[in-house]
């Protein structure tokens, strides 16, 4: 696998990222700031009862806001992990397939090389499928009935 | 790296997040609101300035001016960091965007992967505002937000896939340079491309894909309770999301800052019409953000998790193996 790592390692050292981290710095200041001066400029206003509650179109709010909502939600969740690991295993290996990586490490040709990895992952995927397949037909994902 | 370097480097940084990009979400909303009024046949914001220009400005200090609420029924502390916690990862996703020849605010090899990785960071402040506002518009938004964000992220991530199989590079720069030496991808891979796009559409919470803000059902979604800056840092990021996104459509599928039949001079000159060509390319795409918000209805949530589950998912992955099964075959 260490030729995998090669493309991400390539001409890159740590210092390459420093500018994201002044970025961020300076992302920071903004937001913070923004909130800053609105909150030392803007106007002040005695708060009562009314403005307190939260906004349910100008009807008294009705019980707690946290109140019970589809478990769809947390099964896209899940799933979301699931199918996000495959795309993330497909990145190195799509890196790989279109040459970015020298080259007769393992395999002689580039013939042979592009035939490995294709039927690895027509494998890979095939069984991807079939679990995508499985979760439409258990209606994971059909949100009219839920 | 020499001391002027660094000098350069940071007043690019600056120049970028703090001037660009702020700027050109400013000039969106006034660009939105302007072209909305001529497609429906109205005038739009045309009184602050010529044209209305200043529109946005005039709008920023009312903002700032305004009463900063915070409801005694939120959580506060989350309530106040979500709006800065969606704006910033909006501000650093554009990063590694190559908005010039050789030009970039971080130059890494994993460019996608960066941009990938900071964009997913921005569901958490629009999740997070809508569970700390305590208030069920509110919530149920954060939870659309939350729900459709992850599912488009997964189209997303596939479209950009075949991109790698052809060009074999994660550094958006080379990649920009390849379809310069190549041609454009989008010429090679047009279905990644519409999947791209609509999955963008997805991950920017646009029409027609609004879901976690529909007017209609929700009020204001993950933002109904929230007011003056707070307000406006959800909107600006949001802006930024999409200045982001079009210039993301440029550079991987648009040929980036390449001007086609075209060759750029050496140099600064040649640098500048590059950054222009750029602009131009992303402002297209910008429009068509506005263009498609007033030509299709929204999505029922049902109908745009179908779309994103078992439309783009299985279609990308399609996508890419058609591509593997091509660059295979062309190499030998």
């Amino acid at each position: 696998m260490d030729h995998l790592l090669i493309v991400a390692a390539r001409d890159n050292a740590p210092v390459d990222y420093l500018p994201v981290f002044i970025l961020l710095l300076l992302a920071v200041v903004l937001s913070v700031s923004q909130l800053a001066i609105s909150w030392l400029l803007g106007k002040r206003v005695e708060t009562n009862e009314a403005k307190d509650e939260p906004y349910e179109c100008g009807i008294e709010a009705d019980g707690h806001a946290h109140t019970r909502f589809s478990v769809k939600f947390y099964l896209v969740a899940v799933l979301f992990i699931l199918f996000d690991i495959e795309v993330v295993f497909l990145y190195p290996w799509a890196v790989h397939f279109g040459g970015g990586v020298p080259d007769g490490v393992v395999f002689e040709t580039r013939g042979e090389l592009l035939g490995f990895l294709f039927a690895e992952m027509a494998v890979f995927l095939t069984i991807l499928f079939l679990g995508w397949y499985w979760v439409v037909k258990k209606k994971a994902l059909d949100w009219e009935e839920a | 790296m020499l001391f002027v370097d660094i000098l350069w480097k940071l007043l690019e940084i600056v120049l970028v997040a703090a001037v660009a990009l702020p700027t050109t979400a400013a000039l969106l909303v006034w660009a939105e609101r302007r072209v909305s009024a001529f497609m429906q046949d109205r005038l739009g914001p045309n009184r602050v300035g010529p044209a209305g220009l200043l529109q946005p400005i005039a709008d920023l200090l009312k903002f700032i001016f305004k009463e900063d609420v915070v409801p005694g029924h939120v959580n506060k502390a989350i309530y106040i960091l979500a709006p800065a916690l969606s704006l910033v990862p909006a501000l650093l996703a554009f990063a590694v965007v190559p908005y010039a020849r050789d030009m970039a605010i971080l130059d890494v090899n994993v460019g996608i992967l960066y941009v990938f990785s900071v964009s997913s960071i921005a569901v958490y402040g629009i999740t997070l505002g809508g569970w700390a506002s305590n208030s069920k518009y509110s919530l149920l938004g954060g939870v659309r937000a939350s729900a459709q964000m992850i599912s488009y992220e997964l189209a997303l991530g596939l479209s950009v896939v075949p991109v790698l199989l052809v060009t074999g590079e994660t550094h958006l720069g080379r990649i920009v340079e390849w379809q310069a030496a190549n041609g454009w991808l989008v010429l090679y891979l047009f279905p990644a491309w519409i999947i791209f796009l609509v999955s963008s559409y997805a991950e920017t919470n646009r029409l027609p894909f609004d879901c976690p803000e529909a007017e209609t059902e929700l009020v204001a979604g993950y933002h109904t309770e929230y007011s003056s800056m707070k307000f406006a840092l959800f909107f600006l990021a949001e802006y930024i999301h999409m200045i982001t996104a079009s210039a993301l459509t440029v550079t991987l599928f648009f040929g980036g800052w390449h001007v086609p039949f075209f060759t750029l001079p050496e140099g600064g000159w040649g640098t500048t019409l590059s950054c222009l060509a750029f602009c131009a390319k992303t402002g297209f795409f910008l429009f068509l953000f506005i263009w498609v918000r007033w030509t299709l209805p929204r999505f029922r949530y049902d109908q745009l998790m179908n779309l994103g589950w078992k439309i783009l998912l299985p279609a990308s992955l399609g996508i890419i193996m058609l591509t593997a099964g091509g660059v295979a075959l062309l190499a030998d």
